[in-house]
């Protein structure tokens, strides 16, 4: 069955609104696939019996439902390699050396998706760090859909996803084989803290950070949108902070808060002062 | 960058030798189990890289591994087994014995090319 337009126009503008992410019409057919699997699951005969039964009675429940669905989680483990060689190297060892023992460093990924991020960066810790006392860093996973965090607390990963991006040394050091799949222990898990955080809701303030990774993202939104993230973790970020971006991200919508700068085969960027 | 590829299924070296290619390797050549490697590599001097496959027929990719290892005019070139062998110990086994990386069968291209830039290995 057809989707009406109207239908998807409804959906188009329900996943703008509620997480920043635009959908032109050139995106009918995700939003087509996206909502198909929903309906099946929801044991709904369509597309356009979803969208009628969140138009209706059903709009607190469907609604989260569809913008979660359209939501791309993928992920992989130490994406890109090199900022987290920059974490290593350079960005870490200074940090800790610039704050007290007292000052926890807190390390931010703000669109955490299923958890690779944010543990890649607790192993990382655990493997290069390893006399850091608990504490001392604290690493806060958010994104905006929750069935996707519920899958990052759990850290249970497929064959077809710890075959991504994880050092086979790091799999077999902190992972322990179940069934066909893959969990993490408790100990790194501990490690991260995972809340549900809407980057584009203007109202909540963004948590203090000393690291942001907010990668992979921004290619969502549109410009403004981009902007309006871009500032706020600019004000959140310490002003001797880092944030890394995808590899197709830039600060561009905000030319003059952050500096680019290099860090070994990376770029990121940090605060330019004054703000 | 060159490399071989050493697995018993000619249609799996084909993919692997396409997904090398298209990172900007120069596969120099191929064997079939971990003997014919190891004679290959004489003729061939010493790649960066090694794709190997664990089953194979006469020395298997583990035995290959071992092999390599013992011989330090090999130290340089960096191992990675391709293989559908998943268990925990095998893993442990394999590291343990030298081997750089493992990749579980079945793959996409693109953990290929993540398990290759863990090693320094990138298209450019
Ligand atoms: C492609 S994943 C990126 C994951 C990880 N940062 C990486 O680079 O591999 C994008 C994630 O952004 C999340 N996301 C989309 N819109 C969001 C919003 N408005 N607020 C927070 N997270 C959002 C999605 O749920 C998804 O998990």
């Amino acid at each position: 069955m057809i989707t009406s337009s109207a239908s998807l126009d409804y959906v188009r503008e329900l996943v703008y609104q509620r997480a920043g992410i635009v959908l032109g019409v050139d995106k009918n057919y995700l939003i087509e696939a996206r909502l198909a699997t929903l309906a099946r699951e929801l044991k709904l005969a369509s597309v356009e019996e979803v969208v009628t039964a969140a138009r209706g009675e059903q709009a607190r429940k469907l609604n989260p439902r569809i913008v979660e669905a359209l939501t791309t989680n993928e992920t992989t483990f130490f994406r890109d390699v090199h900022p987290f060689n920059a974490l290593r190297d350079h960005v870490i060892p200074g940090l800790l050396a610039a704050r007290s023992a007292t000052e926890p460093l807190r390390i931010w990924s703000a669109a955490c998706s299923t958890g690779q991020e944010p543990y890649s960066i607790a192993m990382l810790l655990k493997t290069h760090f390893p006399s850091l006392p608990s504490g001392r860093v604290k690493i806060l996973g958010t994104d905006v859909a929750e069935s996707i965090l519920a899958r990052a607390r759990e850290a249970r990963y497929r064959q077809l996803e710890i075959n991504r991006g994880l050092p086979a040394a790091l799999m077999v050091k902190f992972f322990e084989r179940d069934g066909t799949d893959w969990t993490l222990e408790s100990g790194i898990r501990s490690m991260v803290e995972f809340n549900q955080f809407n980057l584009v809701t203007p109202s909540t303030p963004f948590p203090q950070a000393d690291i942001v990774f907010l990668r992979n993202v921004l290619i969502y939104f549109d410009e403004a949108t981009r902007g309006g993230v871009l500032r706020r973790v600019r004000a959140a970020l310490a002003p001797d902070g880092y944030l890394f971006l995808g590899c197709a991200e830039t600060t561009a919508s905000v030319p003059d808060m952050f500096e680019r700068v290099h860090i070994g085969s990376t770029v990121c960027h940090r605060p330019r002062n004054p703000a | 960058m060159r490399a071989i590829v050493i697995d018993d299924s000619r249609a799996m070296r084909a993919i692997l030798r396409k997904q090398l290619v298209s990172v900007g390797f120069d596969v120099i050549g191929e064997a079939v189990h971990g003997a014919d490697a190891l004679a290959r590599l004489k003729e061939l001097g010493v790649p960066d890289l090694a794709l190997v496959d664990w089953n194979m027929p006469e020395m298997n990719g583990l035995e290959f591994v071992v092999a390599v290892r013992s011989n330090h005019d090999y130290d340089s070139m960096r191992l990675v087994m391709v293989t559908t062998e998943t268990e925990f110990d095998q893993v442990t086994l394999a590291l343990a014995a030298g081997a750089n990386e493992y990749l579980m069968k079945p793959f996409t291209a693109d953990a290929l090319r993540e398990k290759l830039a863990l090693l320094g290995f990138e298209a450019h």
